[in-house]
C-alpha cells in the first residue's frame, strides 16, 4: 500500500507490529512508517542512494513482514495445482515458481512465489497485507485434499540481499553455497536452519534469506560490516517499478484478472485452477483494459490514482507511479484502454490537474543491459 | 543535510513554511528544515507563475520527493515577483540549504500585516516538539 508513502511519514504507532530488526533500523536512523500493519523502514540515508546501491553494488531489505505458508502432505501438489495459477507440477525439487492466487472470477487475490522444499512439501511467500486472507482461502480450498496448510510466518525473518555484488558478498560473509536463480536451498545461517532463495524484487541478481528471527540481528550486522547497504521500502518500490514488477494492492487486485495485468504467462488454465475458466475467457476474448508501463516526457511525477487521458478523453488510471532514480524521470504503470497499451503510444497523465505528456513503454522500463 | 535549524530572523507558518521579510512589503518564502526532512530528497519543484496571486494559508506550489508530494502553503498573501528557477535543475538545494539557495519564491505582499499571525523561531520549535 505505497499510497501511505504519499503522505508525510508519521510518528510510528505502538499498535503496529515490529520485525526482529526494528532496533537495528532505529539505530541506523531509518524513517519508520506504518506499512500493512507493520512498522517498516522506508529509508535510511535516502531513497536515491539506496536505489543506486542495489543497481551498482549490494543492498539489503528487511522484508520480515512478508508471510510464509507451508503446504505439506501427499495431496500438496494436487492442492496447489488447484489454487495457484501456474503449473505447480513443473516445479522440481528445490525449484521456485511465481503464481497468482485467483478467486472464482479470475480476480487476483495475491501474487506469490512457491518453493518446493521436499517431495510433498512447499513454501509459499505471501504479501503481508494479504497473509491472513490467503491463509483463510487456502484453508477453505484444502478441504478434501490430503494436505496440511500451516502458517509459519513466525518461524522466519526475511532478508532480501540484492545487487550485482550481493551473491558474492553473501556467499563469502555467511560461508554459503548459493542456489541458482529461481532455485531454493536449505542452509544453516547463524547456526540455525534457514532457506536461501535465488529470487528477488529488484531486477538485480541476489538472494532472499529466510532465517531464524533470533539470529536476524547478528546476520544483519555481519552483512552491514561486509558493506551491504541497508535499504528501505522506498527503494524497494522504485527498484521494482523500474523493472515493472507488480505490487498487489496497486497493480493487482481481486477486481483485475492476470490477463489484463500482463500475467498471462504464469497462468496455465489446463491445470484447472480456481478461476481458470474466467482467465481462459479473458485470454480468448481480450480485456477492455491492459496494464501498461509508461514514462513521463518532461516534468511531473505520476502517482497512484492519477487519470490517464488520450486525445483529451479519460482512458485509464495510474496504479503505481514514482520518480525513477535510474532514469531521472517520472514513471509508472496504468490500466489503459487495450488499444492504447502499445509501446510508443502518446498519452497524458493528469497529475493533480496538470496534463503531463507521457508515452507507453515496453517492459522493463529500466534495462539491465545499457 | 545539516541538523535541524530554524534561523532567528525568519517568521514561520505552522504548515512548515518560512518567510523572510524584505523592506515593508516584500518577502521571500521557502519550506522549513522540518518540512524538507519529512519529505526526504526533493526531486521536483513545481513553481507558480510570476505574476500569480497567492493567498495566506493556501497552496501555491508543490514539492515532491521520490515517495511524497507536498503542497507548499503561503505564509502570507501577495503576488509572485520571482521564482527560484535554479531549482528546476537542482531541486536538492531545498534539502541542502532550505533557508538559502533552496528559497522558493519572492512575493510582493498585499497584506503585510499578516506577519502578526506568523510564529517566531521559538514558537515554531515548540510547535514541532508538541506535534
Amino acid at each position: 500500500m505505497p499510497q501511505l508513502f504519499n503522505t508525510l511519514p508519521r510518528v510510528a504507532d505502538q499498535a503496529l507490529r515490529r520485525t526482529p530488526l526494528y532496533e537495528q533500523h532505529v539505530e541506523l536512523g531509518a524513517k519508520v512508517v506504518p506499512f500493512a500493519g507493520w512498522e517498516m523502514p522506508v529509508t535510511y540515508e535516502g531513497i536515491r542512494e539506496e536505489h543506486a546501491a542495489v543497481r551498482t553494488h549490494a543492498g539489503m531489505f528487511d522484508v520480515s513482514h512478508m508471510g510464509e505458508v507451508e503446504v505439506e502432505g501427499p495431496g500438496a501438489l494436487a492442492f496447489l495445482q488447484r489454487v495457484l495459477s501456474n503449473d505447480v507440477a513443473a516445479i522440481g525439487l528445490g525449484g521456485a515458481q511465481y503464481s497468482c492466487l485467483c478467486n472464482e472470477q479470475g480476480g487476483v487475490l495475491d501474487d506469490l512465489f512457491a518453493y518446493r522444499l521436499g517431495g510433498d512439501r512447499y513454501l509459499i511467500v505471501t504479501n503481508s497485507a494479504n497473509h491472513e486472507a490467503d491463509l483463510a482461502w487456502l484453508g477453505r480450498w484444502s478441504r478434501g485434499f490430503d494436505v496440511a496448510v500451516r502458517d509459519v510466518a513466525e518461524r522466519y525473518a526475511m532478508l532480501a540481499v540484492q545487487g550485482p555484488h550481493a551473491r558474492a558478498i553473501v556467499s563469502r560473509t555467511l560461508g554459503l553455497d548459493l542456489p541458482a536463480r529461481m532455485r531454493v536451498a536449505t542452509a544453516r545461517i547463524g547456526n540455525r536452519p534457514a532457506l536461501v532463495c535465488g529470487t528477488g524484487y529488484t531486477g538485480e541478481d541476489g538472494v532472499e534469506l529466510l532465517i531464524d528471527p533470533e539470529v536476524a540481528p547478528p546476520i544483519w550486522a555481519e552483512l552491514l560490516d561486509a558493506g551491504v547497504v541497508p535499504c528501505g521500502l522506498g527503494a524497494r518500490d522504485t527498484l521494482r517499478l523500474e523493472v515493472c514488477f507488480h505490487l498487489h494492492g496497486n497493480d493487482l487486485s481481486p477486481q483485475r484478472n492476470p490477463i489484463e495485468a500482463g500475467l498471462g504467462w504464469c497462468c496455465k488454465e489446463q491445470t484447472g485452477f480456481v478461476g481458470a475458466e474466467a482467465v481462459a475467457a479473458a485470454r480468448r476474448d481480450g480485456t477492455a483494459e491492459k496494464l501498461a508501463p509508461f514514462e513521463i516526457e518532461g516534468a511531473g511525477i505520476p502517482r497512484q490514482g492519477n487519470p490517464v487521458l488520450a486525445g483529451g478523453e479519460p482512458a485509464g488510471a495510474v496504479t503505481s507511479g514514482t520518480f525513477s532514480p535510474s532514469l531521472e524521470v517520472g514513471i509508472g504503470m496504468a490500466y489503459v484502454r487495450a488499444d492504447l497499451a502499445e509501446p510508443g503510444t502518446a498519452v497524458e497523465i493528469d497529475v493533480r490537474g496538470k496534463h503531463r505528456p507521457a508515452r507507453i513503454a515496453s517492459k522493463p522500463l529500466y534495462p539491465k543491459e545499457k | 543535510m545539516a541538523d535541524a535549524h530554524y534561523p532567528d530572523e525568519l517568521l514561520y507558518h505552522d504548515q512548515h513554511d518560512w518567510a523572510r521579510l524584505e523592506g515593508d512589503d516584500h518577502a521571500v518564502f521557502g519550506i522549513t528544515w522540518y518540512a524538507q526532512d519529512s519529505l526526504g530528497e526533493v526531486v521536483f519543484y513545481d513553481p507558480p507563475e510570476v505574476g500569480a496571486t497567492i493567498s495566506k494559508d493556501a497552496s501555491y506550489a508543490e514539492v515532491e520527493s521520490v515517495k511524497a508530494v507536498s503542497d507548499v502553503i503561503a505564509p502570507m498573501s501577495g503576488e509572485i515577483v520571482e521564482v527560484n528557477d535554479s531549482l528546476e535543475d537542482t531541486p536538492e538545494k531545498i534539502n541542502e540549504d532550505p533557508y538559502g539557495d533552496g528559497w522558493l519564491v519572492k512575493v510582493k505582499l498585499t497584506a503585510p500585516e499578516e506577519r502578526g499571525a506568523l510564529l517566531g523561531p521559538d514558537e515554531y520549535r515548540k510547535l514541532l516538539e508538541n506535534s
